[in-house]
């Protein structure tokens, strides 16, 4: 990047650094922080978007949608996440494009599983074969994204779910009695009081998902860590214009003071959120 | 005017095939990113090595236009076989479980003595603590053997834990250990070899074999016109053919 970078081996000390820390490389990992920052972005209101889903349809009083959403609440939580990530994202973009298979290329014969091998006809591939890579890296992007967001819904779910149960019966029984309906009680009432409830659950639950983003890297995503890992490695000069020993250490522990100063933000955050949403509230946290 | 609109239409149409074929399919082609001297990751964050030297000329051979992509080494047969990318070129050593699964090609490098690399010179390898690469033919050979095997996820892994005394010695191909041990005082390459594996070659599906024979030809030039060779010489991965 520097001018005087041409030849690394005549430099040392700082310079050395310097350019070693501009490497093509180096950018990469730099980048690699705007993905995690953008996937939390994305996924965090997304999980929260099913975990009400999943919550309100459990407490449904349709026994169908309360299946559904026990259901999905049961097997998702329960489910490691490891195997979730490896087997679930492959059978979830199998899906897609067995779906799109099925209307593409309606007059296909050939077996869509031959053995091991999952194959449908190219223009039902998803991303098509002869797509750029970076359309590759978007979709892989957001499988990854809606994979988060299917597991750490559940969870959330289950947050939600207690909250909604925490409101007091009172409340919901004197919105029946000035006469609203289910549907205003659930949004008028229910809602609003409820996130004071579930606040502490999802705070914890957005701390993991800050620090499950290694996760990524099975999905083929690289983030933070993969790059941490791969640049703090053993570098011999037959490799590299910048040998180096074992960094490992120094790499994570960068990434120690990012999720420490990341987190210490999100707290505080949380912290306002919840001293306004317990304001006026008839619990100890409200009185103050 | 029916008629005028018939023709555009056949046109556009006909014009859209000709565009489809003109923009053939990309191939895909899976590596590790991790196991110098045949896959890594140089400097300007791209995949470099003997590896990628190799594919580059295998797919200019076979006319093919290539595009690389890494994955994590423990889920790239699972990758593979779903379609995220479609062909395996990661130093993986053909082995008989490994092609139930999926089909390889001919082996493009001579099979590599397996070395051991560890601290001192007088560590016993039968009885010993071996670390090895998860699901790698050295691990295999290791739990098959009398010793203790510790797995790791990746190559950097394995030596990291000879350093830090985790295990005795680390299992693995000759070509990946022998510029470590060259250049750090602290570890050294044993006498003691094994001779497993049958050679490194590529994976692909086996549903794809129209691919896999095109590849297998342009190995099979690349071997008789000597330049897959001098590839191996360059990198030092192995015996020559």
């Amino acid at each position: 990047m520097f001018s005087y970078c041409t030849d690394p081996e005549a430099l040392s000390g700082l310079r050395w650094l310097s350019c070693y820390l501009t490497t093509a490389k180096h950018a990469g990992f730099y980048w690699s922080f705007l993905t995690v920052l953008t996937l939390l972005a994305i996924t965090a209101p997304t999980a929260l978007a099913f975990g009400f889903a999943g919550a309100s349809a459990a407490r449904s009083a349709f026994a169908p949608f309360r299946w559904i959403g026990k259901g999905y609440i049961a097997v998702v939580r329960g489910v490691p996440d490891i195997a979730f990530f490896m087997f679930f994202v492959i059978a979830l973009d199998q899906a897609f494009e067995w779906v799109r298979h099925q209307w593409k290329c309606p007059d296909w014969d050939a077996p869509i599983r031959q053995g091991n091998d999952f194959v449908v006809c190219a223009a039902a591939k998803l991303p098509l074969g002869t797509a750029d890579q970076w359309i590759h890296e978007v979709y892989g992007f957001f499988t990854a994204a809606l994979t988060f967001a299917i597991v750490f819904g559940a969870f959330s779910a289950n947050v939600l779910f207690g909250a909604m149960r925490a409101v007091p019966k009172g409340q919901l029984e004197t919105a029946a009695a000035y006469g609203m309906t289910t549907r205003q009680t659930f949004w008028r009432v229910l809602v609003p009081q409820m996130w004071v409830y579930a606040l502490p659950g999802l705070s914890n639950l957005w701390m993991v998902l800050i620090k499950a983003t290694p996760l990524l890297f099975l999905l083929g995503v690289e983030d933070i860590v993969y790059w941490a890992r791969e640049l703090g490695g053993t570098k011999t000069a037959r490799f590299t214009d910048y040998p180096h020993g074992d960094w490992r250490l120094w790499y994570f522990l960068a990434l120690l003071v990012f999720y420490l100063a990341f987190t210490k933000v999100s707290e505080v955050v949380l912290e306002r959120l919840m001293k306004r949403l317990t304001h006026g509230q008839a619990t100890l946290g409200g009185s103050s | 005017m029916k008629k005028l609109i018939l023709a555009t239409t056949a046109l556009a149409l006909s014009a859209g095939f000709a565009l489809a074929d003109g923009h053939a399919k990309t191939i895909r082609m899976g590596t590790e990113g991790a196991y110098p001297p045949y896959n890594f990751i140089n400097d300007a964050g791209e995949v470099d090595g003997f590896e990628r030297e190799l594919g580059d000329e295998l797919c200019a051979r076979a006319e093919l236009t290539c595009e690389w992509v890494t994955n994590e080494w423990d889920s790239i047969i699972p990758n593979l076989v779903s379609g995220n990318y479609d062909v395996i070129i990661a130093g993986m050593s053909i082995t008989d479980e490994r092609d139930e699964v999926i089909d390889f090609t001919q082996n493009y490098t001579q099979p590599d003595p397996s070395a051991y690399l560890a601290a001192s010179a007088d560590v016993d390898v039968s009885n010993g603590v071996i670390a090895a690469q998860t699901s790698t033919i050295q691990a295999s050979f290791i739990a098959a053997s009398g010793a203790t095997l510790v797995e790791f996820a990746t190559p950097e892994e394995t030596v990291a834990a000879v350093k830090n005394g985790e295990a005795d010695a680390v299992l693995a191909d000759k070509s990946y250990l022998a510029p470590i041990a060259e250049e750090d005082g602290e570890v050294m390459l044993l006498e003691q070899e094994e001779l497993i594996g049958g050679g490194v070659g590529m994976g692909l599906r086996e549903s794809d074999g129209e691919l896999r024979e095109k590849f297998d030809a342009a190995i099979q030039s690349m071997k008789d016109d000597g330049s897959l060779n001098a590839l191996i010489a360059k990198w030092e991965v192995g015996a020559q053919f």
